[in-house]
């Protein structure tokens, strides 16, 4: 039944107990070479997640924040696509050299991914039991008898009840939620050290939403996975995360913790979104009841042979010849906070 | 009977622009080869509320609710399978075709998606001509001109008219959309989630410009979204809805921060809210909504209802005035409602 | 419910006007990627791209253009006989030679080109006529209406072409037109099927609803909104049946079941020569049947780059 739980904690502080990160990008970049021209989808991002740590990747349709996971995983397409310099590492180690035989053996077991569409990410014609325990038979090489009690108890793990009926189930004989409560359950199944999550609730209910966010952010915690979060949702970006990273245009614009971030946004895209947001609460006054919605004028860029300079310039109040001639550079304006901005004092009157 | 007598009244004084009393929309399921019925999907059972004019009601609720088929059946598009609809007055459910030709100008609808929305072979000026051309209305040259000028209303250049759908990003097809729903000058437009396929920069930039309508032109809209902080921006009375009926329905400041329906509790408690430091107590429902095929008995949301009792489970809870234009459908607030 | 929020960057400006027919495929172009700026451009945009296509293009014009011509190209009358020399090889005065009648060869391939093109395209704009109409018709009206249409359909595509053409012949006599329908009638289901379910899709799609909202109407949203947005599929199925009509012709004709005598037609002029012949003047054989192959060939070559070209899942998204 449902039940009403305790008010709810603040996003826990950053663990102290881990010295190095779990997971290292740098410098990532991916790039696509169509009959257009050069579509960077991925341009120079850099970011790091500690063990137990909760990451968030915000930023609207077209941003570069999904195909920057992907890029993690190497399951770029490769004919028009490739990762075109970078490193990514995983506990120290490369995984942008490895072989692929290797990488197929950390994908579902060091490093997995929960996508946005439950549908379609999940095979339609084998059953949850069936794609379940594949993961287990995979890589921890289990007998299909121990990879089904294992799946069980997973299924079990992600709240779906009556789990030993579901094993014989179709993806389609599932709601959304259960969809998506059991992609999280095969990607959490070999207790990875990273999970990426690209936009898991998007496309669900809000009841069911917070229902799925709730289940992974508990088995997170329990398992001390490090989750990088892909969303376009500032909201959940605000309940789940403890740092936030910002993109726009294939770029990072932001880094800052969550409180940072919603506080003092030091971008004027991260600041001009936060105001065309309508809120249910009024935001402690800082974004006061107006009648009207902060617009960011013009639209989101198409990626594909973008004019130098930063790519938000066109959009921007505050753009001055200096944000067209380049892309500026990822400055620390606070503690932790990163903002590539030349202009960013100017959004509280200074400058 | 989900209903108690007398339906919800809008809240200013002068007559409703729409009003719907009791509008059950039931889908039947045919199965084998002689099309046999074998049950009925409830998608709307049961649903009243009006619309001033001038005024804005948001109509929220998750997927299967039924918000969408309301729309749809206000706007004829739907077979309704009792009720009324009294678009100024006029009932225009048992309307023939011809009868109807007249009401379609007073009401017209948005679509949420910006992209299957527009005919993408004929060309946006086109677009937005098609109801004059339809309706008879003006010479050509004059149809030309009152296209440029609803254009230059919803924020597009006259310049665009000749340019094809595909041409235009989403926030721009989505004013394409807008300005062919105002040009027979409708005194109610119906949203049916306009800006859900939107990014939220663009989201926006449609939400001031309906809003900038409303404030010009004192037009109504029935506003049917799931996203509560948009409904709440942009309407003055919202009603909830879950499982083909209205649970709550009162005015926009009253239900957020006053709900007394344990769904909209619910609902307004799972909504991410974009401050880090809010700390608010969060209702987390169990389970799916249940199958409009089968909903279950007495009150629909009794399965998933955390101060359920015996006898939510068999009887359903008729919508009543629980506090003054305050409407909520629970056993929980009916001895308040008694007492007022 | 979906919440996906959708790509809200702009397409690509053409800087092609909508104006006129051409509009719709110059957008189709764009879509496919295509940056053009006029008439020529385009067309070498299209040779680069799809080579074969337009080599094919270019064979089936030739060949319209010969039949249009074909008094002009041919000199010589395709019917008279002159038994004096007849079977004479190929040379100057008669380039394809001549056959057992002494009629110049060259002239009646050409003027079979006449023929074969005038019943190929003649059968498939039946078949795509009617086939339009019934499956718009069908899709659109749906209920028992629908139901009974579709037994029709099947029945008629449960039609052998080659039976269909004999009882034809056996009862009205053979003739151009009675070979058109003959043709016509067995492939009009699949145009049938495929108009109707494209209207089955796009009669769901909101922009059909709001013609519907604003009081349109059914006549005018089927024939305004659905219609010209399923134009793709049927120019694709018209092109490539192109070739197969032209094909079948050729062996109606070859049977006697086809065009009758005076016409001069590829298929007859085979079935005339090629058992008693093919040895002893092998130009008889030969030139009929490259007419055959090449006008077949270049019609399915077009066909399939009509195809790439307006298929939707060429096309790259925004």
């Amino acid at each position: 039944m449902s039940q009403i739980s305790d008010v709810k904690a603040p996003s826990t502080p950053r663990p102290a107990a881990a010295k190095t990160p779990v997971l290292e990008v740098e410098n990532l970049s991916t790039y696509f070479f169509t009959r257009q021209g050069i579509v960077k989808a991925v341009d120079d991002v850099s970011f790091s997640v500690f063990a137990g740590e909760k990451l968030a990747i915000v930023g609207e349709s077209g941003c570069g924040k999904s195909m920057t996971a992907l890029s993690v995983l190497r399951l770029v397409p490769n004919p028009p696509g490739r990762i075109v310099a970078g490193r990514v590492l995983l506990d120290g180690k490369d995984i942008l050299k490895v072989s692929e035989a290797e990488m197929r053996g950390m994908r579902g077991n060091q490093i997995s991914m929960i996508f946005q569409e439950p549908m379609t990410s999940l095979n339609p014609v084998w059953s949850i039991g069936n794609q379940l325990s594949e993961a287990f038979m995979l890589h921890q090489n289990l007998s299909q008898n121990e990879a089904l009690e294992k799946s069980i108890e997973m299924l079990r793990l992600v709240k779906i009840p009556e789990p030993e009926r579901r094993m014989s189930e179709y993806p389609h004989q599932l709601s959304g939620g259960m969809r998506q409560r059991a992609m999280t359950a095969m990607a959490l199944a070999c207790k990875p050290k990273v999970l990426l999550a690209d936009e898991p609730t998007t496309a669900l209910d809000v009841t069911i939403q917070a229902q799925i966010l709730d289940i992974i952010l508990k088995l997170q915690e329990e398992l001390g996975t490090a989750v990088v979060l892909i969303t376009h949702d500032f909201g959940v970006v605000a309940e789940t995360a403890h740092r936030v990273i910002v993109m726009y245009g294939g770029k990072m614009v932001e880094e800052a913790t969550a409180e940072e971030l919603f506080a003092r946004p030091l971008h004027p895209y991260t600041h001009g979104l936060l105001g065309a947001m309508p809120h249910l609460d009024s935001m402690d006054g800082r974004w006061p009841e107006a009648r009207r919605l902060q617009e960011i004028p013009g639209m989101v860029p198409a990626l594909v042979n973008l004019p130098k300079g930063c790519t938000f310039a066109p959009r921007c109040s505050f753009a001055t010849d200096e944000c067209r001639a380049a892309f500026p550079p990822r400055v620390e304006k606070g503690p932790g906070h990163y903002a590539a901005c030349w202009h960013s004092d100017r959004l509280y009157g200074g400058g | 009977m989900a209903e108690g007598g007398t339906m919800v009244q809008a809240s200013t004084a002068s007559a409703p622009i729409l009003e719907v009393a009791q509008l059950k929309v039931h889908f039947p399921i045919l199965k084998g080869i002689f099309r046999r019925k074998v049950g009925h999907v409830y998608a709307v059972d049961g649903v009243s509320f009006s619309v001033g004019p001038g005024e804005t009601l948001g109509l929220v609720g998750e997927s299967g609710c039924g918000k969408t088929t309301v729309a749809r059946a206000v706007m004829r598009l739907e077979q309704s399978t009792a009720g009324e609809v009294r678009i100024n007055g006029h009932d225009i459910l048992p309307m023939g075709k011809a009868e109807l030709r007249p009401y379609r100008r007073e009401a017209q609808i948005i679509f949420q998606d910006p992209f299957s929305s527009l005919n993408p072979r004929m060309t946006a000026g086109d677009i937005v001509g098609e109801p004059l051309f339809v309706h008879k209305m003006g010479n050509k040259k004059e149809r030309l001109d009152e296209v440029a000028s609803l254009f230059d209303r919803v924020g597009l250049r006259p310049s665009q008219m000749n340019s094809l759908p595909h041409q235009f990003s989403g926030g721009q097809r989505q004013r394409i959309g807008v300005a062919r729903a105002l040009a027979l000058g409708p005194k109610l437009i119906i949203g049916d989630e306009p800006v859900s396929a939107l990014d939220v920069s663009i989201q926006a930039q449609i939400i001031n410009l309906l809003m900038d309508l409303q404030e010009k032109t004192n037009i109504s809209f029935l506003f049917i979204a799931h996203d509560l902080a948009v409904v709440r921006h942009i309407s003055h009375r919202v009603a909830v809805m879950y499982l083909g009926r209205i649970v709550e329905h009162t005015d926009k400041k009253t239900l957020f921060t006053d709900p007394l329906h344990p769904y909209t509790e619910a609902l307004l408690s799972a909504v991410p809210i974009p401050n880090p430091t809010l700390r608010r107590k969060k209702l987390v429902l169990q389970g799916d909504v249940p199958s409009p095929i089968k909903p279950p008995p007495g009150c629909h949301f009794h399965t998933r209802c955390p101060y359920v009792m015996d006898q939510c489970k068999v009887e359903c809870p008729p919508l009543v005035e629980v506090k003054s234009g305050h409407w909520a459908a629970c056993h929980l607030r009916q001895p308040e409602a008694q007492a007022t | 419910m979906s919440a996906t929020v959708k790509n809200d960057a702009v397409a690509d400006e053409t800087g092609l006007g909508a104006n006129g027919g051409l509009g719709e495929f110059k957008s189709d172009l764009a879509l496919a990627g295509a940056h053009v700026k006029n008439r020529w451009q385009m067309a070498w945009f299209l040779t680069k791209r799809f080579p074969l296509g337009m080599g094919g293009f270019a064979v089936v014009i030739a060949f319209c253009l010969v039949a249009a011509f074909a008094p002009w190209v041919a000199s010589q009358d395709p019917l008279s006989t002159n038994p004096g020399i007849s079977l004479a090889k190929p040379s100057w005065d008669h380039l394809m030679g001549t056959d057992f009648m002494g009629r110049d060869l060259f002239s009646r391939v050409v003027h079979g080109s006449k023929t074969s093109l005038a019943v190929g395209f003649g059968s498939t704009f039946l078949s795509v006529l009617f086939g339009v109409l019934i499956g718009l018709a069908s899709g659109y009206i749906g209920g028992w209406f629908d139901l009974v249409v579709q037994r029709f359909i099947d029945m008629l595509q449960s039609l052998p072409t080659l039976i269909l053409a004999m009882a034809m012949a056996a009862a009205m006599g053979p003739s151009l037109t009675n070979t058109m329908i003959a043709i016509a009638v067995p492939r009009l289901p699949r145009m049938a099927r495929i108009m109707r379910a494209n209207t089955l899709y796009l009669r769901e799609l909101p922009f059909v609803d709001a013609a519907k909202a604003m009081g349109m109407g059914e006549f005018r949203i089927a024939l305004r909104h659905i219609l010209p947005n399923s134009l793709a599929p049927l120019i694709v199925m018209a092109s490539t049946g192109l070739g197969g009509a032209i094909l079948v012709e050729a062996s109606l004709s070859f049977l006697g079941l086809g065009v009758p005598e005076p016409y001069p037609s590829w298929g007859r002029m085979l079935s005339e020569s090629a058992a008693e012949y093919v040895r002893t003047a092998p130009w008889l054989v030969l030139f009929p049947g490259i007419a055959i192959s090449l006008a077949v060939f270049a019609t399915n070559l077009l066909g399939d780059t009509v195809r790439d070209l307006l298929d939707p899942r060429e096309r790259t998204s925004n």
